[in-house]
């Protein structure tokens, strides 16, 4: 048994395990376990157990939402699997481990997690920039259909499953469940209201579980292995390990497989090997572009999504981004409002609307030509692109940051405004 | 009109959903990948194909951002313009880029050898700053480095 | 019902309903963009928030969206809270960031959702201080005008045209702030309710095209509630009007009829009014000895005068009445001909046609439904009629109809109907059952379960043995193909198995055996315990009302003329040149002495008149048409019309009086003629009612046909004269041509638009509607003359046609339909020319590959002596044996009737 059970078989600077020596490593056990005589409800009830929760950012109990789904003869079919592989939010780079280090591992899970729901067809919504990845995800399915862990009567079991890799043309917004439903479906991938869920009606109308590449990946782990050596793992009762990465002005900027509840500083200062030399840390956005700035005050904040959560942030996807002392905070904050202003699918009218406007008064203060009104407008954005007030969350995941980074840097802005000019320039 | 080997893609996409409009959006990019753009022709021939009228196929091709209705030059540079090649320095790199060719964002070289493109993050945050030319992903970039990278691509 | 708390008032609601619909239904103001009654929620605009308490305690609350969010019982919101209130105009503000505020050259300014809301939310001081985006526009055709630069994207108009009335070709494309609503390319809208986009687009990005020629702010519009004259339906309309001149056409909602919406023959066909051709004048044709005609204008007393003499005793007069003219005038034909002298002006066939689908409803047990109920069926078979094309708004509920059996997916996991992407992602493309039975293609195949393209004749046999697959009791043809069968058998287990089975047919084939069927349909499922209903499409806006007064035929008209047993021909707002062949209308006019002509537009029949009375148009009269339900309405004059021009019916009792036939005092109103209408004849008792008399008061007050703001009363006139002008009269409705006058709650009939204080645009409807959706307050308008006889069991209609045999020589002409074209008044309206098809031959490939002709190639049509050349357009659809003609075409005129054509190929010279 292993602590680092996600990226074991990962070698750094080696093309992945193929079938046979994935299967040498052990790989494919859960499979012969779950359908060699557990029932689906059997094997959810094991990742019920395990505490599960997904890493796709919002840290839902797997188990519990595997069990939404209407399982048994008189369930609406075909019923359906989507791995969501679209890691667009900037800043995140976890999920691309996994799927170029060990593509097996998610073909595997994808089987088990299917046969928990009584899936027919899975797929993959793989981003569309990850061209690696999605060459040896083909090869790794056409490796396991041709063994027989995918079609029809898998393993002799009657149970089967098809799985088919979908490539995205490109949209953050495509992460969001709903909206990577609708365009898997073939549609603008804006995002569906919520209920129904996709366990009830997803993809085509039909029950349909999305998870994330990490949260599908534990799963074979976890089956094989307990519940129990699953919580063990973590340093906190969230369970389980967690890919962390962290990305700036660091000395290694990389992407680690640690136990759950990990702290800041291990991460920052042992993996990372601390900041760069000569720059300072100001702030820290620990999971990806939607979560709120965490500062030097938090190095010890136990990193799981019940801990940050109290410290006014989000885990999210746990890959933190590092703003240092010789960066403009402004400018840091305006790239990352530009990405969402982009991204925005233009669905409702605070996002899309507010925004643009937004993303324009920050290029104005970087530009030298903001007001002292600014600040006070930017505020306002904050308010009323809060969670609940759009029709998603992408638009509230944008103000995460912006919000934080005037409170935190707000003597920053102002000087820009002061000054007319960024300092940083 | 789409070749022989467009349509054959295309239906083999269209057999793997519950219905043959979900593969709008990778019919999109087989003709991309042909043609390196999608024109107007191309619309109508994939909703031709896919039972939908060039509205469906346009309303869903220019909601997103890797399907170019515009065309491109020979290469496509999309720079990652998102927060870790930001904070690592890619606006040197763009200025190298822009300083080389003399053109902007959403331009092509007058040779018609590159088209700029910006795009999101990369997910290689922690080799920033990234681009990719084509499917290739170049990493860990510096001006001086993305010239010798470019030699590569005629 | 249940109670909900709003500001901690408690409300009974109606279950079933989101807090938005029940704010609005309460009549309360709560400002609103992406939902639409007709359409329902998707939580896309964000205007509708409110805050939302847990319990009585809860002081906080969160913010929600009323559109989104079930008014389930006791549960507790505030409209007024703070929060709530800055954060609507926080949503106003950002719509404004790219809105141009161009609202004084804007179309919709005086009727915009967007201008109402902002006014509502209290928003006024815009910070925005950056560039707007910019967009460029389309040309969409003759019909909507397009400004994306106004856009507040509320995708109500997507999901209009494409989700409810299936248009393919609007969409919206790109995305974040730059979403673009309109065609991948320039060109015009395909969908034949493309003009309801202008009222259903919050602001002016779509508006009407035709207004745009001769513009007028809302509440510079004299209007007044008419009744559509474009097809059977009866779709309720309210036209306006400014300097005499018809101005446009929009909806007014008839919670029983249209609904919402109107299709665009009803909305764009209007010109015709306006036309400089329009027959305005008195006119005498004077034919001298020597057959030479000079045509002069008339005194109005002279020509009474000179007509009372010829009408004197001793002369035989006839009347030819008309199915496009009003119940008033075909029964003051009557009166002054008397019983036995008039003509329905309808063809043999036709009046038999009309009366047989009369007698069927009366008889039962079968009930004809209304329009508003044909969208609530869950099985519906369409026997002959190209629906689309003959009766457009039964299509677009047909398109609501076949959502209704698959809705029980959505219902099954406890999806609200308003709720209304989750219920399209629910049902995904699944369809209810609705066959098709055509002579060829219709564009409604696109959403049918399956369709059988034959002659009509055999279109018939499909339906008795569809009758037959019901009760075996029911009789079938002799030697029904297995595939006929089968098919029979699937349709009648779908409507067997359906809650609210309809059966749809008419008079489009000409083909009484199709009408028959139908009823033995549905007369066999109401047998074996199912309320099937059917419904009849009607050919003209008063064909019900004409077949319901009797008479008997043009035909027998003709042949009375040709007898020489009539002395003067008078003929109601007919151009018999549509109906009857040619030479039979040209024997009509050599054997009269004397032939008048009441009509408001120019037509072959008034080209041949001696005396031309002018008729008012629709918007210029007062009276009543009955719809293909069997529904009598009101339509009321909006504007006095200039000269001579009055209702046909007022001339009628002119020359009664002139004549001396009757008092001065006998029908000097509508209101009187129409009480003679009830005492003569039986079967229109009840027409009456439809609207209040016009002695009708509300608060002793008249009701205004010009809005409070209705501007320049003196000033329009000031090259005249400067005083005011003495108020027009109107001796037949309660209707006032001021703006002064009652303004509060009236009976719908007479509610000559919906205004409510704060509430300029088209939206204002929920102040008037008992629910959303609803009936309008105190009943919507009109009454139903046709209801079936209670109890009633019917015996089947004989047996069914021989199978339709193909000739040797000769081809049996099938009349092929067109929105624009086939109908005579709306076709002469210049908006719809551009649309209007040429003159075409439609050939099966196995009769083209016989006449060795292709498409484009040139056939002659002959047809009792006269002829016809047109294009061929080669249609598999098409049944062999058949000639496909474009239906009331000017070109083709009496073609289309069923009848054997001979076509011949025209070699190329
Ligand atoms: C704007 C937006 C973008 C998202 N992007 C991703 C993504 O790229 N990958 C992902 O796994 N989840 C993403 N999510 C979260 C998903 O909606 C969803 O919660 C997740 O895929 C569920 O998987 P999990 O339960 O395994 O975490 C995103 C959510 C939002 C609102
Ligand atoms: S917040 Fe609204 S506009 Fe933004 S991505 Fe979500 S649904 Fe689309
Ligand atoms: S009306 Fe409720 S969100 Fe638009």
């Amino acid at each position: 048994m292993t602590d680092r059970p996600l990226t074991k078989n990962i070698r750094p600077g080696q093309p992945p395990l193929d079938l046979k020596g994935y299967e040498k490593a052990g790989g494919y056990a859960a499979v012969r376990k779950a359908l060699g005589g557990m029932a689906p409800k059997d094997v959810t009830q094991v990742i019920k157990d395990s505490n599960l929760r997904g890493r796709g950012g919002a840290g839902f109990p797997t188990g519990v939402k595997w069990s939404l789904v209407p399982i048994g003869p008189d369930a609406p079919r075909p019923k359906y699997l989507v791995v969501n592989a679209d890691e667009m939010e900037p800043g995140t780079f976890k999920d691309r481990l996994l799927l170029e280090g060990d593509p097996h591992q998610l073909v595997e899970a994808v089987i088990v997690a299917a046969y928990a729901i009584e899936a027919e067809t899975a797929y993959i919504f793989l981003r569309g920039e990850y061209i690696l990845a999605a060459k040896l995800l083909m090869q790794a399915i056409a490796e396991a259909r041709a063994a027989g862990y995918l079609g029809n009567n898998i393993l002799g079991s009657g149970y089967n499953l098809d799985l088919h890799l979908h490539t995205s043309a490109g949209r953050y917004i495509c992460g969001e469940e709903t909206a990577l439903l609708n365009s898997l479906e073939g549609k603008r991938a804006t995002p569906r209201a919520k209920p129904p869920f996709p366990q009830i009606s997803g993809l085509w109308g039909k029950p349909t579980i999305v998870n994330n590449v990490e949260t599908l990946s534990n799963i074979p782990h976890i089956l094989v292995n307990g519940p129990e050596w699953f919580k063990g793992l973590s340093h906190t009762p969230n369970g389980g390990t967690k890919l962390y990465g962290v990305s700036g002005k660091v000395k290694r900027p990389g992407v680690w497989e640690l136990p759950m509840g990990t702290t800041v500083r291990e991460l920052l200062e042992e993996h990372a090997g601390g900041m760069r030399d000569g720059l300072k840390l100001r702030g820290i956005i620990p999971g990806g572009a939607s979560t709120d700035f965490l500062g030097e005050e938090h190095l010890d904040l136990q990193l799981d999504f019940d801990t940050v959560g109290k410290a006014g942030s989000r885990m999210g996807t746990g890959t933190m981004i590092i703003l240092d002392d010789q960066t403009c905070p402004v400018g840091f904050v305006h790239s990352l409002i530009q990405f969402f202003a982009h991204e925005s699918c233009g669905w409702c009218t605070p996002c899309r609307e507010g925004l643009p406007w937004t993303e324009k008064i920050l290029a104005a203060l970087e530009a030298g030509q903001g007001e002292m009104a600014d600040l006070d407008r930017l505020g306002k954005q904050v308010k009323f692109m809060a969670p609940g007030m759009t029709f998603c969350p992408l638009a509230p995941g944008a103000m995460s940051p912006l919000g934080s980074g005037i409170k935190r840097f707000r003597e920053d802005f102002e000087r820009h405004i002061r000054e007319k000019r960024c300092p940083w320039r | 009109m789409l070749t022989d080997e467009m349509k054959h893609e295309i239906e083999a996409e269209a057999g793997l959903y519950e219905q043959r409009q979900a593969a709008a959006i990778e019919a999109l990019k087989i003709v991309q990948r042909h043609r390196g753009w999608v024109d107007d022709a191309s619309v109508g021939d994939i909703a031709a194909v896919l039972n939908m009228t060039p509205d469906e196929v346009d309303s869903v091709a220019t909601f997103y951002n890797l399907i170019y209705r515009r065309p491109v030059g020979r290469h496509v540079i999309r720079v990652c313009s998102s927060v870790s090649c930001y904070v690592m320095g890619y606006a040197s790199l763009r200025e190298h880029l822009r300083a080389r060719w003399g053109i902007a964002l959403g331009e092509t070289t007058k040779d018609g050898r590159f088209t700029l493109i910006p795009n999101q993050c990369l997910g290689a945050c922690d080799h920033a700053p990234t681009l990719m030319i084509d499917d290739d992903l170049h990493h860990d970039l510096t001006p001086e480095s993305i010239d010798a990278i470019l030699e590569k691509y005629e | 019902m249940a109670t909900i708390y709003i500001d901690d008032k408690p409300y009974e609601v109606k279950d079933g309903q989101n807090l938005l619909q029940a704010c609005l239904s309460l009549g309360l103001n709560l400002s609103y963009f992406c939902w639409h009654p007709a359409l329902g929620s998707v939580g896309a605009c964000r205007q509708c928030a409110v805050k939302q308490f847990k319990d009585e305690n809860d002081k906080q609350g969160r913010l929600v969206m009323s559109c989104m969010t079930p008014a389930s019982a006791n549960i507790r919101i505030s409209i007024g809270d703070a929060e709530a209130k800055e954060f609507r105009q926080d949503v106003i503000e950002h719509l404004m960031t790219n809105h141009p505020h161009d609202c004084p050259v804007c179309d919709e300014g005086g009727e915009c959702h967007l201008q109402d809301m902002t006014v509502m939310s209290g928003h006024h001081d815009r910070e925005y201080r950056f560039k707007k985006r910019t967009h460029i526009n389309q040309d969409l055709g003759p019909f909507i005008n397009h400004e994306m630069n106004r856009c507040i994207q509320c995708y109500r108009c997507v999901r209009y045209y494409r989700d409810y009335a299936g248009g393919r070709d609007f969409n919206v494309f790109a995305s974040h702030d730059n979403v673009y609503f309109g065609r991948h390319e320039p060109g015009t809208l395909e969908s034949e309710f493309s003009g309801n986009l202008v009222e259903v687009c919050p602001t002016g990005v779509f508006t009407d095209k035709t207004q745009k020629k001769h513009y007028t702010r809302r509440w510079d519009l004299q209007v007044a509630p008419s009744i559509c004259v474009h097809c059977g339906l009866g779709c309720n309309t309210t036209p306006g009007e400014r300097y005499g001149q018809l101005r446009r056409i929009r909806n007014r909602y008839n919670g029983e009829v249209n609904g919402y919406f109107l299709c665009d023959r009803g909305r764009y066909g209007y010109e015709f009014v306006n036309s400089a051709q329009r027959v305005k004048q008195v006119v005498y044709r004077r034919r001298d000895d020597a057959g030479v005609e000079t045509v002069e204008k008339a005194v109005k007393g002279d020509v009474l005068r000179y007509l009372a003499r010829l009408l004197a005793d001793g002369a035989t007069a006839i009347g030819i009445g008309s199915p496009r003219a009003s119940v008033e005038t075909n029964f003051a034909l009557r009166a002054l001909v008397g019983p036995e002298n008039y003509f329905t002006g309808m063809t043999a066939l036709e009046t038999r046609l009309v009366s047989s689908m009369i007698e069927i409803l009366k008889t039962g047990p079968a009930r004809t439904p209304s329009l508003d109920e044909i969208g609530d069926a869950d099985a519906v078979l369409v026997l002959g009629e190209d629906v689309t094309n003959v009766a457009p708004m039964m299509a677009l509920r047909l398109r609501q109809s076949v959502r209704n059996e698959p809705m029980a997916v959505a219902h099954k996991i406890g999806i609200p109907d308003w709720n209304d992407a989750a219920v399209r992602g629910a049902v995904q493309t699944k369809k209810g059952p609705l066959f098709i039975a055509t002579p060829a293609a219709t564009k409604l195949d696109e959403i049918a379960t399956s369709t059988y393209n034959a002659a009509p004749d055999n279109l018939a046999r499909l339906g008795y043995a569809v009758a037959n697959a019901i009760d075996p009791e029911a009789p079938t043809g002799d030697r029904v193909s297995a595939e006929v069968r089968q098919l029979a058998e699937t349709i009648a287990t779908a409507l067997k198995g359906a809650k609210k089975p309809l059966v749809i047919a008419g008079a489009s084939c000409a083909n009484e055996c199709i009408i028959q069927a139908a009823a033995n349909i549905v007369w066999a499922l109401c047998k074996t315990e199912h309320a099937a209903a059917l419904s009849f499409t009607a050919p003209e806006c008063n064909s019900v009302g004409a077949a319901l007064l009797g008479g008997r035929s043009l035909d027998e008209a003709i042949q009375t003329v040709r007898d020489g047993r009539a002395d003067v021909v008078i003929i109601a707002e007919n151009d018999l040149y549509r109906r009857a062949k040619r030479a039979d209308v040209d024997a009509l006019f050599e054997h009269a002495k004397h032939v008048v002509v009441i009509d408001h537009s120019p037509t072959a029949t008034t080209a041949k008149a001696e005396v031309t009375l002018p008729a008012a148009a629709f918007p210029e009269g007062d009276g009543t048409f009955v719809n293909n339900e069997g529904r009598a309405q009101r339509f009321i004059q909006v504007y006095v019309p200039e000269g001579d021009v009055q209702e046909s019916w007022r001339w009628l009792r002119a020359l009664r009086v002139a004549t001396g036939k009757a008092d001065v005092a006998e029908w000097a109103t509508l209101d009187l003629a129409l009480a003679s209408v009830e005492e003569a004849v039986p079967a229109l008792s009840g027409v009456r009612n439809c609207a209040p008399p016009p002695a009708f008061r509300a608060l002793g007050q008249k009701v205004p046909r010009q809005a409070h703001r209705y501007s320049g009363r003196t000033a329009m006139r000031a090259n005249i004269n400067v005083s005011e002008p003495k108020i027009q009269e109107d001796p037949d409705s309660p209707l006032t041509f001021s703006m002064e006058g009652y303004r509060g709650e009236l009976p719908a009939s007479l509610l000559p638009s919906f205004w409510a204080p704060g509430w300029n645009s088209a939206q204002a409807l929920t102040r008037f509607q008992e629910e959303i959706g609803g009936p309008l307050r105190g009943g919507d308008p009109g009454v139903r003359l046709i209801e079936p006889a209670a109890g009633s069991a019917p015996a089947y209609f004989g047996d069914a046609p021989k199978v339709f045999a193909v000739r040797k020589n000769d081809r049996l002409a099938v009349s092929l339909y067109h929105i624009f074209g086939s109908e005579e008044l709306s076709a002469l309206s210049p908006p719809l020319a551009e649309r209007i098809p040429a003159l075409y031959a439609a050939l099966s490939p196995s009769d083209a590959e016989a006449l060795e002709v292709a498409n484009g190639d040139t056939v002659e049509l002959r047809l009792n002596g006269a002829a016809w050349r047109a294009p061929v357009s080669v249609r598999p659809d098409l049944p062999r044996g058949t000639v496909g003609v474009p239906a009331g075409l000017a070109a083709a005129e009496f073609l289309s009737a069923p009848a054997w054509i001979s076509v011949e190929k025209v070699s190329a010279t």
